[in-house]
């Protein structure tokens, strides 16, 4: 199966010819096949990660006799429970080249994947409450413009313009002096990520396998031959894992201590309504940030709960404090209603950034320690993932996201790209 | 969620500091090889379910003590003998 087929692809002309039989003749979008004995390479974890490593590893790197193995449903887990931003508003080099290859994977993803991600570049504006502040943003700004990157820094006045429902009046709770603007961040349709690259892998012949937990890593002589699942074992000579909370478990299976911890970070929609922000919104000052989805809910979050939990729900002080801190940015939003919350599993690494790397057992591989970042690197965490699992080596891109610079000390500790367990 | 201190009974979770992983080293002795100053400041158990961590009541005794409890449930768990 080909996506961009003529006959089965999404384009207008389908779209008409699928809307004359009420849409009952649809294609699947990928096979559900019983497990093989054996792949070239098993991925571990269902998620964007996974599967746009998937999808990398069979158009870039030719390896097709590959399997993604979800425990439950695919895009079940972060990639169904972040709050859909994509920004490369970092400070540091490594973050900053790294970020700004997924943001351009993004900004080709809908026409690559023939899939609508919603990629919607409608930017991201950090908020200044003090001078520091904004001689902080000021300095990340011009990093991220020597970087090639854009950045906008945003007055008063222009704030106004951008975020009418901003309260920026002199009895303010918490004064705004200014902003950094990225234009080209945004946010993307989350679970269209995971089906478009599992839609696309798939018809390179990976096959996709749901409801099928990998139980534990067999090695001989240091090295991986396989996985044991609920589905039997599966022999590969290289596994990848992409399992985000889960890391610390994975990793104890084939008997790796990481500089991980595994937290709980809750985020919540309102009720629907009228187009009001325009922008992503986040305040470092307040550690929130704020949306709108398409749909019209305003999706925000903020803190971790702050310790190690595996529940995916937590408890409503975080909340809470992201309510208050909302209103204090927002005080129109008072009236709104809550329509849900929820909880993901975050693996905070102990410098913030995330680990895309090889491990002391040959043969597995480590894409994890995303913190709260993971949703915006879906694209380039594939990539170089497949990059370093094809080559047995990392790409120039994810090179200092080594699993050994904690030890070594090359930390990548970027301040303001979320919070690490014990800077927190 | 409460948290059973040995001191004060149980009391609402706002009122603790989290220290984490008990079974990281607290200190790093000078003469400690890089590998194992390594290990004591980045590698953690980070178990599903039963765990062994370091709270502080900071708003209550100010006394830092450890306790087990399940990371899956959140239930506080009696210290394992």
């Amino acid at each position: 199966m080909d996506i961009f087929d003529p006959v089965t692809a999404f384009s207008f002309l389908n779209l008409a010819r699928n809307a004359l039989t009420g849409h009952r003749n649809w294609a699947r979008m990928w096979r559900s096949p019983p497990p093989q004995p054996a792949y070239d390479v098993v991925l571990v974890g269902g998620g964007g990660h996974g599967l746009a490593t998937a999808y990398y590893l069979a158009k870039l790197h030719g390896i097709r006799r590959a399997a993604v193995l979800e425990k439950s449903w695919l895009g079940g887990g972060n990639t169904g429970r972040n709050t859909t931003m994509v920004r490369s508003n970092y400070l540091l080099r490594p973050n900053a080249m790294f970020y700004e290859h997924s943001l351009k994977l993004w900004e080709g993803l809908s026409g690559e994947l023939n899939y609508n991600v919603m990629f919607s570049q409608r930017g991201c504006i950090t908020l200044a409450h003090t001078q520091s502040d904004l001689t902080g943003l000021m300095r990340r700004g011009n990093a991220m413009r020597l970087n090639g990157i854009d950045a906008e820094l945003l007055d008063r006045e222009a704030l106004a313009r951008r975020l009418p429902a901003l309260d920026l009046s002199p009895t303010a709770r918490l004064p705004v002096l200014g902003g950094l603007e990225q234009p080209r961040a945004g946010t993307a349709r989350h679970d269209a990520v995971a089906w478009g690259y599992a839609r696309a892998a798939d018809a390179m012949g990976v096959d996709i396998i749901q409801n099928c937990e990998v139980t534990g890593i067999r090695r001989e002589g240091g090295r991986v031959t396989g996985v044991e699942t609920t589905l039997g074992f599966i022999a590969a000579p290289k596994v990848g894992l992409c399992v985000a909370g889960s890391s610390g478990l994975l990793g104890a299976m084939a008997g790796l201590r990481l500089p991980i911890e595994t937290h709980v970070l809750q985020a919540m929609v309102s009720e629907p309504v009228k187009p009001v922000l325009d922008a992503v919104v986040a305040s470092g000052a307040l550690h929130f940030y704020a949306s709108q989805s398409d749909k019209g809910e305003l999706v925000m979050g903020g803190d971790i709960d702050g310790h190690n939990s595996y529940a995916q729900r937590g408890s409503p002080v975080p909340l809470d404090h992201a309510v208050e801190s909302c209103l204090a940015l927002f005080p129109a939003f008072s009236r709104l209603r809550q329509l849900r919350s929820w909880g993901g599993l975050m693996d905070m690494t102990m410098d913030g950034s995330p680990i895309i790397a090889k491990t002391p057992v040959e043969g597995l591989y480590l894409n994890g320690g995303w913190c709260y970042g993971g949703f915006k690197a879906t694209p380039a965490g594939g990539w170089c993932f497949a990059h370093t699992i094809a080559r047995d080596e990392p790409h120039a891109l994810n090179a200092p996201f080594s699993l050994d610079r904690f030890a070594t000390g090359a930390l990548i500790d970027e301040r303001g790209a979320g919070a690490t367990p014990w800077l927190h | 969620m409460l948290i059973p201190c040995p001191h004060c009974g149980p009391r609402a979770a706002e009122e603790f500091e989290y220290g984490g992983d008990a079974s990281a080293p607290p200190t790093i002795p000078t003469e400690a090889t890089p590998e194992q100053a390594h290990a004591a400041l980045h590698l953690r158990a980070n178990p599903r379910g039963p765990h062994r961590e370091l709270w502080y009541h900071a708003a209550g005794c100010r006394q830092w003590f450890t306790a087990r409890r399940d990371t899956l449930t959140h239930r506080f768990l009696a210290e394992a003998p």
